[in-house]
């Protein structure tokens, strides 16, 4: 019997007599048989199982050592429980409540990491499906040799079509059963391995992303690491609501392609609006310019109910799960088109257009599940094209005069402040609202991340998240913003311009905002932050939400941040990558400078690269509004190449910090390459997951996580610069550990030095010497004994 | 409003809870038997005013008097500095959280390890966690939170209070200190 598989050949052989032996059940597996094109030797460490990396984890992990912020004192995962872990009481099950955490972290990367790879396989599918499995990948021209990094760093291929992704995402899929298998009662007991096995997600993570959102670019026409891609329309104020008006929300961009495709075979482009929130708004304006974004998750129930959208068409992640319930009470219909978000919806898919239109129209159904992107396009054009005129933006804000009679029913019972995930201080605001000041709730605009418990909370039934809204009208209108669409890869070109400047410190380093819009004080903080660094001439990365953010904000020229700095990856860029999956290209890009500028060997040599990433390229990702579960995973995946990561305040209830101790000089030794000499290479980076209370904080952190031991004195010099001069001017004072980071006189900045030169008197500090940094006694050189 | 329930609806605590600070006498008592006190001052204490006071005076007060080392968080130094009070340390939140789960740490004089974690100010989701990491992983400390809300994670908390009680509960602990 012969199986043949996508990846492998399997024989098995039930009996069998030969000259030279007798067989029973023989079964022979061989691998995928495939034309080998890439000529770099194989490197120690293709497909990583569970266990393969854990000596590299364990080494970060003594580092940075996980500080427990449970969330919750009682494991409720079996019918033992509820078990009260308080203290040192372990479970039913023996675990204990340290290990109790880093499993549900693991958990969390586990679904952020399904998440990823789940829409990458429906969408590799889908595509495949259209344009076939030779479809050639291009993510960039002739300016991108190193296609997929991470594909290459984990899997040890080189893809070169569509279809040799199908087996990186069947080893994804294989080792996320694993994973999650781990966090099943009785398996793993110990936190440390718990944490390695996270850090394995979230590298699973970003090879799912990577395939996904390099299957969209090569087969969808998305820029190709175009550093000039599109500058599109953002905000609600960029809609003409005379037209009638589609809304996309999630992740997965194909039915919102075939939406802009039906428009455009059929010369409607011009007669209706195509809008978007979260990331499936930018992906859409990487295939048409025309298509507009609104803003970021948080701007969902917002936007719904300024009653703008007439049909709304929901894909997959972040999607609102009372979305129905919110379409229904504007009238506008809905559809959902995917397997993972169904709404209890009825399932139209083998349906006739022309019958679920009339439907739709008539108000017969008010909401259809449709499998089948194509047809989603013709449905979702054709409805909103005829319901518009019959809905007349029937919206669920209420005017002026209703409003101050809602608030005028608040009973100050501050159940609504309690129930804010920022405090908010609503029900000063609604109290003035009743008196017919509405300032108070038009402040609250800006703060608010749209989630809505407050009306949940409200025992007067107030609507207060729609009357927070319906108060700041005119901000609404005002929301008109430009951003640059999603670039997708850094360009090989890029990488060698800035691999020196950056591994030698004199670029200070790579910053990049990503992730969710829980933020504590609105999305002006992404953009404020984002603008000091490539002012301070960083490179700036921006994906999914944190890029829409970034752009929401003008500064005193009236320009967004994407119109004032360039997309390319170069010192004081802002770089938009994209949408959510396109996260891998900010962690390919740092693996591309070890294999494109170091010459570090990069096919199936993780540990290696991580090793020279962690040491060497000053990088630190920002998720300022990190809310869920994907923004976990992706967290993991940067902590396992060391890259640091800072989240806002709400980031402690990830339920634990990853933090390095500057004050234990013993913790920082590293091998010198060179002598293979155990020598002190500084608290750099000082953490690995970091949770900051303010944006300045943040900011003062982020500027330090940028140190690396491998720093010239003279990149060092500069990164100490920006350091010292924004704890100077948000903080307060000089640093109390610059004489920790200083480590010749040669790092001292000359405008500082007086100040500088008496810390490190005072400190009794004493010059060391700068590494060839690495962790890894195999990288060393010349052995001691030698 | 309920007094020992968490400010924040959801954030349900497990079976072991703040005893309350019903009067200030309570709080006394507790900086007056520890051995090593520390505070911890967030940004919140900048933004709170106590009828006409900053909240941050009414700290400084109270670290002086009771002979309390003060952390500040965060960007809360200036504050302290323009009032010509200089902070023990000046350190991130979760930072000092993680020393204090240390049982080898001794301080940041390096003398001896705390016995008494004062927290005020920061937000109330993190102080929350950090309480949270400290009643787990740190069981010879003690901790009291200052601010006007019910910390469930905390040894000794504030009830959900008015401003006005809450001041008037502040001066009471400031006052008795100065015994």
């Amino acid at each position: 019997m012969v199986e043949l598989k996508r990846d492998s050949i399997n024989v098995k052989i039930k009996e069998l007599n030969s000259d030279i032996a007798h067989f029973r059940d023989l079964s022979i597996t061989i691998g995928a048989i495939t034309k080998e094109t890439w000529v770099e030797p194989m490197g120690p460490t293709p497909y990583p199982s569970l266990t393969t990396l854990r000596s590299w984890d364990l080494k970060l992990l003594e580092r940075y050592k996980p500080f427990y912020l449970p969330f919750c004192d009682l494991c409720c995962m079996c019918t033992y429980g509820k078990c009260d872990l308080t203290g040192n009481k372990l479970g039913a099950c023996g675990i204990s409540m340290a290990a109790q955490q880093s499993r549900t972290v693991l958990l969390a990367a586990c679904i952020g990491a399904s998440t990823h790879t789940a829409h990458a396989r429906d969408l590799l599918t889908h595509l495949i499906e259209r344009y076939g499995g030779d479809h050639p990948i291009n993510v960039g021209e002739l300016n991108v040799d190193i296609e997929a990094p991470l594909t290459r760093l984990v899997c040890g291929i080189k893809p070169v079509k569509l279809g040799d992704f199908e087996e990186v995402l069947d080893y994804c899929e294989r080792q996320l059963t694993q994973l999650l298998s781990v966090t099943h009662t009785g398996q793993e007991g110990n936190n440390l391995d718990f944490e390695s096995k996270v850090f394995h997600a979230g590298m699973i993570d970003h090879v799912g992303m990577e395939v996904a959102d390099i299957a969209q670019i090569s087969a969808l026409g998305f820029p190709k690491s175009d550093p000039e891609a599109s500058l599109v329309d953002l905000g609600l104020g960029t809609v003409d609501i005379k037209k009638p008006v589609i809304l996309v929300i999630g992740h997965n961009v194909p039915p919102a392609i075939e939406i802009i495709d039906y428009l455009k075979t059929r010369d409607l482009m011009s007669e209706a609006e195509v809008t978007g929130i979260c990331c499936t708004a930018l992906d859409m304006t990487r295939y048409s310019a025309k298509a507009k974004i609104i803003g970021p998750i948080s701007w969902q129930l917002r936007y719904v109910r300024s009653g703008v959208p007439d049909v709304i068409v929901i894909d997959e992640q972040c999607v609102r799960a009372d979305i129905l319930q919110e379409a229904q009470h504007i009238h506008a219909p809905l559809i959902a088109t995917s397997g993972k978000n169904c709404c209890g919806l009825p399932d139209r898919t083998h349906d006739v257009p022309d019958e679920i239109v009339a439907d739709f129209v008539s108000g017969k159904i008010t909401g259809a599940l449709i499998l089948d992107p194509v047809k989603v396009g013709e449905v979702a054009v054709r409805t909103a094209l005829a319901i518009a005129p019959k809905r007349e933006k029937h919206k669920l804000l209420p005017t002026h005069d209703e409003l101050i009679k809602l608030a005028k029913k608040c009973t100050d019972c501050v159940l609504c402040r309690r129930a804010c995930p920022n405090d908010l201080p609503i029900s000063y605001a609604v109290k003035a609202a009743a008196q017919g000041n509405m300032s108070g709730l038009d402040e609250l605009y800006d703060d608010c991340v749209g989630c809505g418990r407050c009306e949940s909370a409200c025992p007067q039934k107030i609507p207060v998240h729609s009357i927070i809204v319906a108060a700041a009208e005119k901000k609404t209108r005002d929301e008109r913003y430009r951003i640059r669409t999603g670039r997708g890869a850094i360009q090989d070109i890029e990488i060698r311009k800035v691999g020196g400047p950056l591994v030698l410190g004199e670029i200070p380093g790579i910053v990049a905002f990503v992730g969710c819009a829980n933020f504590p004080k609105g999305s002006r903080e992404v953009a404020e932050m984002c603008m000091e660094f490539a002012k301070r001439r960083y490179i700036v990365c921006t994906s999914g939400c944190s890029a829409i953010s970034a752009g929401m904000y003008r500064n005193e020229e009236g320009k967004t941040a994407y119109e004032m700095y360039p997309g390319s990856f170069e010192a004081g860029g802002i770089v938009n990558v994209g949408s959510c999956v396109s996260n891998a290209h900010i962690s390919g890009a740092a693996i591309k400078i070890a294999s494109i500028f170091a010459r570090r060997p990069l096919r199936g040599n993780y540990e290696e690269i991580a090793d020279y990433v962690y040491n060497r390229v000053g990088a630190v990702g920002v998720a300022w509004g990190a809310m869920s579960q994907k923004a976990a995973s992706i967290a993991a995946g940067f902590w396992r190449l060391g890259i640091p990561v800072v989240v806002g305040p709400h980031g402690t209830k990830y339920r634990r910090m990853l933090l390095g101790r500057s004050d234990k000089e013993q913790d920082w030794y590293v091998y010198d390459a060179r002598t293979g000499e155990k020598v002190y290479g500084g608290p750099v980076p000082e953490h690995l997951f970091f949770a900051a209370e303010t944006k300045e904080e943040a900011m003062v952190m982020i500027a330090k996580l940028t140190m690396r031991p491998n720093d010239t004195s003279k990149g060092r010099a500069i990164k100490l610069t920006n350091y010292i001069d924004l704890h100077k001017r948000l903080i307060g004072g000089m640093p109390h550990d610059v004489h920790l980071l200083v480590r010749k006189r040669a790092d001292i900045p000359l405008t500082m030095k007086e100040d500088i030169e008496k810390i490190l008197k005072e400190m009794e500090w004493t010059e060391h010497e700068i590494p060839d940094p690495t962790l890894l006694s195999r990288m060393i050189r010349k052995s001691k004994e030698a | 409003m309920p007094l020992a329930e968490s400010w924040q609806t959801a954030e349900i605590p497990g079976p072991k809870k703040a005893s309350l600070i019903i009067k200030p006498d309570i709080a006394d008592a507790i900086i007056r038997r520890a051995k090593r006190p520390i505070m911890i001052v967030g940004y919140g204490a900048v933004e709170y005013e106590v009828e006409g006071i900053k909240l941050i005076e009414c700290l400084i007060e109270l670290a002086n008097k009771g002979k309390i080392p003060v952390v500040v968080t965060a960007s809360t130094a200036r504050e302290f500095l323009n009032r010509g009070f200089s902070p023990a340390a000046l350190m991130p939140a979760v930072d000092i959280g993680n020393r204090l789960t240390d049982p080898a740490w001794k301080g940041l004089d390096g003398k001896e390890s705390y016995d008494l974690a004062i927290f005020v100010g920061l937000p109330y989701s993190m102080e929350w966690t950090i309480l949270s990491g400290l009643k787990h992983f740190a069981p010879s400390l003690k901790t009291m939170t200052l601010d006007c809300v019910y910390q469930p994670n905390a040894s000794w908390s504030f009830p959900n209070s008015t401003i006005k009680d809450w001041a008037a509960n502040l001066k009471g602990i400031v006052e008795n200190l100065g015994d």
